[in-house]
């Protein structure tokens, strides 16, 4: 499953962020997304995994194809970590949490109520979500956030694996995850700051 | 689907799940207005349905504010737009459990406190078949407001606003199939007029919430 993303321009709240993008995603790499703050990278993801339209340009092979970890890692803290997981494993129709749950070492953790977890171990029950998601496209906004060395480290394993298994990702992050990936740096796509007198149309 | 029924009925009746929260906003309603209006037999049996839908309606109202605010502030909303149930369905699905969680709780309430207003008799079985038939209509308006103000802060206000017009029909046909079902009078016209407003809203709805939800996920 190859993402051909086209031509895209993107908005953020009104706000051209970035435009002329292309690039494609061939089945078993990593693309990582690098640029400074503010540059759109999590816009990028979003329009990506199809939360929001592009304002122009074409995304191919992205339907019911990816799972998106954003920010937030969608966790409900009355729950337990084995329910949380197992409501998104039945909502994706994907079978077992167990692999989910030894890839980030949670099992010690499975009975523990989600609002009582770390930080990291949020995270990392987050990031077990996407391998009982099933799809084949990982899109990952600063998966890393709050995570510990040996976490990084699990994370990049369960993307090695992925990625061995004909998977792929597109992840934007500030650190060298070791991966064998290409880097797409997002500056040069900058959107041009609109004209004055285009404002002025405006006002 | 029914992963995510269960998944919102085990939250609400978790911790802080806001269970209870209408029952208990009709309880006191109900409670107080004996006391507001004086004791007397004739005139509560005679506001009596009307007092009973206008608080099942404000129970349903109070409660709305929770219903997709918490999914959208922990980021489910988002991994559910991009999981493989249609967003139509997670707004339906989220409907039914808020009807399941506050409407029938108030449907099965109803009765027990339609004594303490003093109900004349056959307005009981009025009262549980009109808010039976009106209650579903609630939560699917609600879900349509708390769709188009999820992700403001501070929204219940707005909503609040938004849904009020909205609810108005429901609660004129409602409160007068209860009302002529107490006076023992024909209660077939509004109760039709109930029932099609809320098979019309199930049938539409729907679509409109999760398009206003597309909108602000973005």
């Amino acid at each position: 499953m190859t993402l051909t993303v086209t031509d895209l321009s993107i908005t953020r709240g009104g706000v051209p962020v970035l435009e002329n993008l292309s690039f494609e995603l061939a089945a078993g790499r990593a693309l990582i997304l690098r640029g400074p703050n503010g540059i759109g990278k999590t816009t990028l993801l979003r329009t990506v995994a199809g939360l929001q339209p592009p304002v122009a340009g074409q995304i191919d092979g992205a339907e019911e194809t990816i799972a998106y970890a954003g920010h937030s890692d969608g966790i409900k803290p009355t729950l337990t970590v084995t329910e949380n997981l197992t409501f998104w494993a039945r909502v994706f129709g994907a079978g077992s949490i167990v692999p989910a749950l030894d890839a980030y070492a949670l099992n010690d953790l499975a009975d523990r109520h989600a609002g009582n977890l770390s930080a990291g171990q949020k995270r990392r029950l987050g990031l077990s979500r996407l391998l009982v998601t099933g799809r084949p496209i990982w899109v990952l906004d600063e998966p890393t956030v709050s995570l510990d060395v040996s976490a990084v480290a699990m994370f990049a394993d369960a993307v090695r694996t992925h990625l061995g298994q004909g998977g792929s990702a597109l992840i934007a992050t500030h650190i060298d995850l070791g991966l064998d990936g290409d880097v797409l740096d997002v500056g040069p796509f900058k959107a041009r700051p609109r004209d004055v007198a285009d404002m002025e149309a405006y006002l | 689907m029914i992963a995510l029924l269960s998944r919102d009925l085990k939250l609400s009746f978790r911790a802080g799940g806001g269970f209870g929260l209408g029952l208990a906003f009709f309880l006191i309603v109900t409670v107080m207005v004996p006391f507001s209006v004086g004791p007397q037999s004739s005139l509560l049996s005679t506001i009596a349905p009307g007092v009973l839908w206008l608080g099942a309606l404000l129970a349903c109202l109070l409660s709305l504010d929770r219903l997709l605010a918490l999914d959208w502030e922990d980021g489910s909303l988002d991994l559910l737009a991009t999981a493989p149930l249609p967003l139509e369905a997670v707004i339906s699905i989220k409907s039914l459990a808020h009807w399941i969680t506050t409407g029938l709780p108030l449907v099965l309430a109803a009765p027990v406190l339609g004594v303490l207003l003093n109900l004349p008799g056959p307005g009981y079985f009025w009262l549980v078949v009109s808010l039976l038939l009106g209650t579903p209509a609630l939560s699917v308006i609600g879900t349509f407001g708390a769709a188009l103000t999820v992700g403001l802060k501070r929204g219940g206000l707005l909503m609040s606003l938004l849904v009020l017009p909205l609810y108005v029909p429901t609660l004129i046909f409602g409160a007068e199939v209860a009302r002529r079902g107490a006076i023992g009078m024909e209660t077939q016209t509004p109760l039709l007029m109930l029932a099609g407003i809320t098979a019309a809203t199930i049938a539409l709805l729907p679509f409109a919430s999760a398009v206003v939800l597309r909108v602000n996920l973005r």
